[in-house]
């Protein structure tokens, strides 16, 4: 049923770019990777923080507060290297296993760092650590599958 | 014993050629040594974001290096150990790639960046620990850091691609030098 769109996604000029050129694609990648590791940064701030460890002076709401700029930057300049990426080769992604992950855990972990993690962020440490430390290990543990896919795009 | 006939004996022994051979084997050291910037490097960039005055500005300087670059550290022991790895698995075609090279010479600045840091940055900390701006020595560091581990995440993702690769001929004669490329003599 999603075929057609991959098809026509093939078509689309910007794809069609980045496999004209010889050099557009690594170099693409190359910034989808150092927006990885600003994405790495900001996501384990806090979530280190959660896991009663890192930053212990500051509360994990501040923390996200200071990080949030930075994940924000990261998702945007992930997603601007991503889309090139995916137009390149949509049809050898529509059979790739490591892509379909991907791109489901993707919303989630989005979801759960904007949605459900600040309303255990504000939460008093002394009671929740326990939910806390749970939040930030399942935080990193989406992020980290929505990277090893990804990477493992290329092996298939 | 030059260095490319150590990395022609290194690729001819039985653990090398497993490693290159194997199915998972490579890809899973390869995809640990990227996925390992998340820790590695996205810990060092807030830390250099800090002393740029860009990030966490109201935690102290001081806490950030007691607090944060332990993980830096075990961040980067996994670096080397799967970067060696990757190395011992294809040792030829890297010692004589232009962005394996570049790479490395980006490493010792990193590096002399860190001890420059450690030795004549941070001994001064007392004096501007909680600032937001902090003094241009550390601010200097900062920003060295964050060019030179960008530069280390490019060099190293290129090395696998072949554009400068020492089969490929013909290259510039700058790229058969700075490769080391042993080229035959043409007439």
């Amino acid at each position: 049923m999603l075929l057609p769109f991959f098809e026509w996604c093939e078509t689309v000029w910007l794809g069609r770019a980045v496999i004209g050129s010889l050099w557009l694609f690594p170099v693409i990648e190359a910034v989808h990777l150092l927006a990885l590791s600003v994405l790495g940064g900001a996501v384990l701030i806090v979530d280190l923080r959660l896991l009663g460890t890192g930053l212990k002076r500051r509360s994990p709401l501040e923390l996200w507060h200071d990080a949030r700029p930075w994940m924000i930057g990261a998702i945007v300049g992930l997603v601007a290297t991503g889309i090139p990426l995916f137009l390149s080769e949509p049809i050898k992604l529509y059979y790739s296993n490591s892509f379909w992950l991907k791109i489901s855990v993707l919303p989630i972990a989005i979801l759960f760092t904007f949605a459900i993690r600040p309303r255990v962020l504000a939460e008093s440490v002394r009671n929740t650590a326990r939910r806390q430390a749970v939040v930030g290990a399942l935080s990193i543990a989406l992020w980290i599958t929505v990277a090893a896919a990804g990477r493992w795009i290329g092996f298939s | 014993m030059s260095l490319l006939a150590f990395c022609e004996w290194l690729m001819a022994t039985d653990n090398s050629t497993a490693l290159r051979e194997s199915l998972f084997m490579y890809p899973l050291v390869e995809s640990s040594h990227v996925l390992f910037l998340f820790l590695f490097v996205g810990l060092t960039v807030m830390l250099d974001l800090r002393l740029l005055g860009l990030a966490l500005t109201e935690v102290k300087v001081s806490e950030m290096v007691d607090r944060i670059l332990p993980w830096v550290r075990a961040g980067f022991a996994i670096m080397l150990f799967t970067g060696v790895l990757l190395f011992y698995a294809i040792p030829v075609r890297t010692y004589q790639s232009v962005w394996f090279r570049a790479k490395m010479i980006m490493l010792v600045l990193a590096a002399i960046n860190i001890a420059y840091f450690h030795y004549r940055v941070y001994p001064k900390v007392a004096g501007w620990d909680a600032d937001t701006r902090l003094p241009w020595i550390a601010r200097r560091a900062g920003l060295a850091s964050l060019i030179l581990w960008a530069g280390i995440i490019v060099a190293g993702r290129f090395i696998a691609y072949n554009w400068f690769d020492c089969d490929i001929q013909p290259q510039s004669a700058f790229v058969n030098w700075f490769a080391g490329c042993v080229v035959a003599a043409t007439d």
